[in-house]
């Protein structure tokens, strides 16, 4: 009889780490691609469209400026998720802490502080305020799951379709810019509150404290104890308890913080991008951020590379929805099959598959 | 008017029903699947597919199934098999469901395929009150009716049953009895991901008979809340989905209505709060909290030699 | 013959030869013995046979026809059943609903009338006492093994493996075991009992083979049992079970407890009522069948239990409300029973989980520093590990108590709990643990130690109190003149 089974690799190899990604990128492109074919109908255009999608996001002149300010809101919301992730926590809500944190982001610069024009003073201001308002936003299910168990994927869901709501509430009704011809979009906000752009390249200053983030979450995670017990929490909580580690209090705290830096993101995606809340701002970047965190393996630095790329995909899927009319759902399918070829491969470089036959005198096996 | 909001309540609660006892079959054998909103609106765009094409709503209704149990079954091998991590293939399953289905769907929208009629039961549809907010209703409402108590029956009463919540409550104990908990589990995550995709063929196919982009509109992430809500029961899970479409259809009604002015995104906030407030009630509730009736081994994926 | 293992031989990834080219056999009627230290490759032998593991090499015949076992269930459709150390049942499910979950006569519907009439024949039978319709989460753990072995005896095994079936077990219990093992064996069953317990070896085997280090050291008849003979081919020397212990000298009161009542998980009392003092320099030892408290005992003083009722005093300072973090700073130290669950996170490495507890240098943290100072530590206590950053779930279960010793130890207690610091480790590891706790008394520290194991308890404890249902029965002279009385008081009877 043949059997066959599946053995967890003890050693992977150090290069499966770049040969991995690379061929499942290059999987799903072949996937994609046979759609695309049966699309055109000539295997010229698919070849077309990717060369316009590897190319446009990444060249200087073209979409790079548009790449980066996508990878900053991903970057930040997938930062604020691996602190949780490290604890085995499911905060699916980072959507709605961005959303939040636009939102607050808004109030501070439409509405409390629209008189404010010293920007040293303002930004600061409009982006804690967004970092906070996050942070309140992921303390709900933060506590409840603390102190009620109760479980946070749902509960961090029902608050972002809560929050996706009340965002749209706020724009259709009370928000409304009264001279924005009735679209669900609020006034643009004042100049003081623009984040400041690098010269004329299109790329804005949030770019910076992003990445400031990464330094901040990697000094955190690796080099305090208070990250040594997130890391305890996250394999046993158990144990955790008996090291005398207060892991409600912890729950809660890494919740916040998670909360927050999506928060921020929501922010700088405002004063940065934006300048106006709007319908439809975030295109699920609290989602791929999820997808973010997990494919850098809650590395901060790789986080960075992961979201870059992200960010270009984005950017390249849009290019091609205008250069060459391929519908937005497409970059959805995309993500989606890079997305399962990514954790698939992942998942088959680090397991061997061993088929067993029996012969006499027991079996030999072949890896 | 009150019967009316009632059996409005039933319409609406049904798609959440046939997505509920999907994840609860899904779930009771140890398998998270969180893709159900995008299974729910592949289920839709097939179904609608289908159902013009060949203006039969029954081939459309079991095409929707089976495209829901090829998806499901991708989720199944993915964490099954190659023990990715469940909650990000869910997240991955419900952005390709969403993407094939916005893509497929473009040329879908804004037509009309032909629809599950309504069907009154003869003598039960005029008992006053229960017939009109029961029995007067689509095939398809009538089908949960069974499915109900058949997914009940069937979980509880029956080998096949036992031998699925072994599976989602202690694997181990199962693998010893010689039960193949692989394919258990693959077997369950299919189906529940089949019955999952006939909820969202109810939008397209008895609620509306169009195609919307997204027309699920966060009805499977409802689900997912209600499994738990319902303890993993079937019969509770009925009460939980009709509760929630009884929500949906006021505030559908209220909006409609214009008696009440209140905005529209106000309202539509409410099935979401309130099911986080339910949750909230139920979690401090001393039983509600070990969580009696949740798979033990859920969302664990399980290898027998993995303490060598 | 029954059963013949010949030449077997299984690798472990990584190196590890966990049987190397053994040779078993069995015959019917007999109890035959697998004695060895942990990690001799025991189970892993008996895991081969119940077809959980597959050889790399060798040959199985039963009943002189060759086999090729591939899986439990077809283990248990050729008549060979284990009862292993981790009970397989679900625990929401009824007994009867259990031994149905295996059985293929059932397609669709079960027959639990049926059923139910076979588990009450068979349980009266075998004298087991098993009620069909309770749920197994009721059952206490001895209750759960009978039902092991019954579902072995409804499927009509004719080879029975029981996997150190007496580790969870009373004195008491022990006896309707070996009572019910010896009826097994009438009917014509053969069984292979796996311990490493001399005592109870030389009670129940009609032949006994050694194993060490994945090798068969040597098989002996009935007639030739000799219980140093049989420890020297466990570990290849004389094992000195008998621990040096210098007089006591008992200091100041460290720990003193009054009227402590604490409840269970379940929300039930555990403990009623418990008061003891202690003193520097002295092992206290309180003896007790497992699950009458000594766990809640053992949370409360440590902290991670709050009490109902009652004070807890550390050196004078009241602690009743402190937090664990506070009693571990004060110089509690607690090894508690479930070292894999509890006191350890099997995923950091042997590093990180040596300095769980560590506070130094509150606010940074760098784990380079952590490993460095981890080589002493492993050093110190001889753990068997290939590097500091090795994961601690790879290691053996007696270096996984070593790592949790020498943290304990390392942390400058007043006050070691030590709750059943031997289960599952072999003679040279629970001599270490010994030596560990005797040497911490000798440098002035209290140890409470929690014990079901009267030899452990006996063998190196100042005074000995009897628990029984969260209430101490009293007191007793470490002295093995008094085994017979200290076993009443475990079963419940005061001042026996």
């Amino acid at each position: 009889m043949l059997k066959i089974r599946i053995v967890k690799r003890l050693n992977p190899p150090k290069y499966h780490a770049f040969l991995v990604p690379i061929l499942s990128v290059v999987i799903s492109l072949m996937i994609m691609g046979l759609f695309l074919w049966a699309r055109f109908g000539k295997f010229e255009k698919v070849v077309e469209a990717y060369r316009e999608m590897f190319s446009w996001p990444f060249i200087f002149d073209y979409g790079l400026p548009d790449t980066i300010s996508k990878m900053v809101p991903l970057l930040l919301a997938g930062l604020g998720l691996s602190v949780v992730f490290k604890m085995k926590i499911w905060n699916i809500g980072a959507e709605g802490q961005l959303y939040l944190g636009a939102m607050a982001t808004t109030w501070g610069a439409l509405f409390l502080f629209k008189n404010v024009e010293n920007s040293l003073i303002l930004i600061p201001t409009l982006l804690l305020m967004g970092a906070i308002a996050g942070a309140l936003w992921a303390f709900i299910p933060g506590i409840l799951k603390a102190y009620l168990k109760l479980d946070e994927i749902v509960a961090t869901l029902m608050l972002n379709y809560i929050a996706a709501h009340w965002l749209n509430y706020l724009i259709y009704g009370p928000w409304k810019d009264p001279e924005g011809y009735n679209f669900p979009l609020t006034a643009v906000f004042p100049e003081s509150s623009w984040l400041p752009m690098f010269g004329e390249s299109g790329i804005h200053s949030g770019v910076l404290i992003a990445l400031a983030m990464v330094v901040l979450i990697y000094f955190l995670m690796y080099r305090t104890r208070w990250g040594f017990h997130l890391k305890i929490i996250g394999d046993n909580q158990t144990a955790a308890r008996y090291s005398g580690i207060n892991v409600e209090k912890n729950i809660i705290l890494a919740m916040i913080l998670s909360g927050a830096l999506a928060g921020l993101a929501g922010g700088i995606q405002m004063l940065g991008v934006q300048h106006r809340l709007q319908h439809g701002f975030s295109p699920g970047y609290g989602y791929t951020a999820i997808i973010i965190a997990w494919l850098a393996r809650l590395n901060p630095w790789a986080m960075i590379v992961v979201a870059f790329l992200f960010g270009g995909l984005m950017v390249g899927s849009e290019q091609l929805q205008i250069m060459m009319r391929i519908p937005i759902s497409m970059v959805y399918v995309l993500q989606g099959i890079v997305l399962f070829t990514l954790l698939a491969s992942e998942m088959i470089f680090n397991y061997k598959i061993e088929i067993l036959i029996p012969r006499n005198g027991g079996e030999k096996s072949w890896r | 008017m009150i019967l009316k909001v009632l059996s409005a309540a039933v319409r609406s609660g049904t798609p959440l029903l046939f997505a509920t006892l999907g994840e609860i079959i899904t779930e009771r054998s140890g398998v998270m699947n969180l893709g159900l909103e995008g299974l729910m609106l592949i289920g839709a765009i097939t179904g609608f597919m289908v159902s013009y094409n060949t203006k039969n709503v029954y081939l459309g209704f079991i095409a929707a199934m089976i495209a829901g149990a090829i998806f499901a079954l991708l989720h199944a091998f993915m964490v099954i098999t190659l023990r990715v991590n469940q909650v990000v293939s869910g997240l991955a399953l419900t952005m390709l469901g969403t993407g094939i289905s916005g893509m497929l769907g473009r040329s879908y929208i804004g037509q009309v395929a032909p629809k599950f009629s309504e069907m009154r039961i003869p003598i039960l549809s005029d008992i006053p009150g229960i017939g009109e907010i029961f029995f007067s209703h689509d095939i398809l409402v009538y089908l949960t009716y069974i499915l109900v108590p058949l997914t009940f029956f069937i979980l509880f009463k029956t080998k096949p049953g036992m031998i699925l919540r072994a599976v989602g409550e202690e694997p181990s104990a199962a693998d010893s009895r010689g039960i193949n908990v692989y394919l258990v589990r693959y077997i369950a995550t299919t189906i529940g991901g089949a019955i999952t995709s006939a909820g969202g063929a109810y939008l397209s196919l008895a609620y509306t008979s169009m195609w919307i982009e997204n027309m699920s509109a966060g009805r499977g992430w409802i689900a997912i809340a209600l499994v738990i809500f319902s303890a993993w029961e079937p019969f509770k899970a009925m009460i939980g989905s009709y509760l929630f479409g009884g929500m949906m259809a006021t505030q559908l009604r209220l909006q409609a209505g214009g008696k009440v002015n209140i905005s529209a995104n106000i309202l539509m906030m409410l099935p979401y709060i309130a099911t986080l407030v339910a949750m909230v009630i139920f979690s401090s509730s001393e039983k509600f909290r070990k969580r009696i009736g949740a798979p033990t081994a859920l969302g664990i994926p399980y290898s027998r030699e993995e303490k060598t | 013959m029954l059963l013949e293992l010949r030449n077997i031989v299984k690798k472990f990834p990584g190196g590890i030869v966990a049987s190397d080219h053994v040779n078993f056999d069995l015959r019917e009627g007999e109890v035959h013995t697998l004695l060895g230290e942990n990690g001799a490759g025991k189970t892993t032998l008996m895991n081969i046979l119940f077809g959980l593991y597959r050889m790399d090499e060798g040959e199985i015949y039963l009943q002189g026809r060759r086999v090729h076992i591939t899986s439990p269930a077809h283990a248990l459709s050729l008549g060979i059943g284990m009862v292993q150390q981790h009970f397989t049942l679900v625990p929401s499910f009824t007994v009867a609903e259990n031994i149905a979950l295996g059985l293929k006569k059932y397609k669709f519907k079960v027959d639990f009338k049926e059923v139910s009439k076979r588990i009450e024949e068979i349980s009266k039978l075998y004298n087991l006492n098993i009620d069909p319709s309770a749920k197994v989460w009721q059952l206490s753990v001895g209750e759960r093994q009978k039902v092991e072995i019954l579902k072995l005896l409804y499927a009509k095994a004719k080879i029975m493996i029981l996997d150190e079936p007496t580790a969870v077990l009373t004195p008491q219990e022990v006896e309707s075991l070996f009572k019910a093992i010896r009826m097994i064996k009438e009917s014509g069953t053969g069984v292979i009992f796996i311990s490493h317990k001399l005592r109870e070896v030389m009670e129940i085997s009609d032949r006994v083979t050694v194993l060490k280090s994945g090798k068969v050291v040597g098989t002996l008849n009935r007639d030739e049992l000799d219980p140093r003979k049989l420890a020297n081919m466990m570990v290849g020397r004389d094992v000195v079970l008998k621990v040096e212990k210098k007089p006591k000298e008992p200091g100041k009161i460290v720990l003193r407890v009054s009227n402590l009542h604490a409840l269970n998980d379940k929300g039930l009392p555990a403990l009623k009522g418990i008061s003891f003092e202690m003193r520097e320099g002295e092992i206290f030892g309180i003896a007790g069948v497992a699950g009458n408290g000594q766990r809640e005992l053992a949370e409360v003083i440590y902290g991670l239990r709050k009490p109902a009722d009652g004070k807890i005093e550390l050196l004078g300072r009241d602690i009743t409300h402190t937090s664990v973090m506070a009693r571990i700073k004060m110089g509690i130290s607690y090894i508690p029973q479930d070292r894999n669950g509890v006191a350890t996170c099997p995923n950091l490495s042997v590093a990180e989980n040596l300095f769980l507890k560590d506070q130094q240098g509150e606010f940074l943290f760098n784990l380079k520093d952590v490993v460095r100072r981890s080589l002493r530590r492993i050093e110190k206590y001889s753990i068997l590990t290939p590097n500091p950053n090795f994961p601690l779930k790879l290691l053996s279960g007696g270096n996984i108590q070593k790592v949790v010793i020498a943290r304990e130890f390392e942390n400058e207690p007043k006050l070691i709990i030590a709750e059943h610091p031997t289960r599952g480790l072999d003679v040279g590891s629970m001599e270490f643990v010994y030596r560990s706790l005797l040497k911490a008394r000798d440098e002035g520290k209290a140890v409470l130690l929690l014990a079901g194991d009267l030899e452990e308890i006996f063998t190196i404890s100042d005074r000995v109190a009897v628990i029984y249902e969260g209430e101490i029965m009293g007191y007793v002279e470490p002295d093995p003149s008094n085994l017979e009385k200290i076993g009443l008081m475990m079963a419940g009877v005061r001042d026996a």
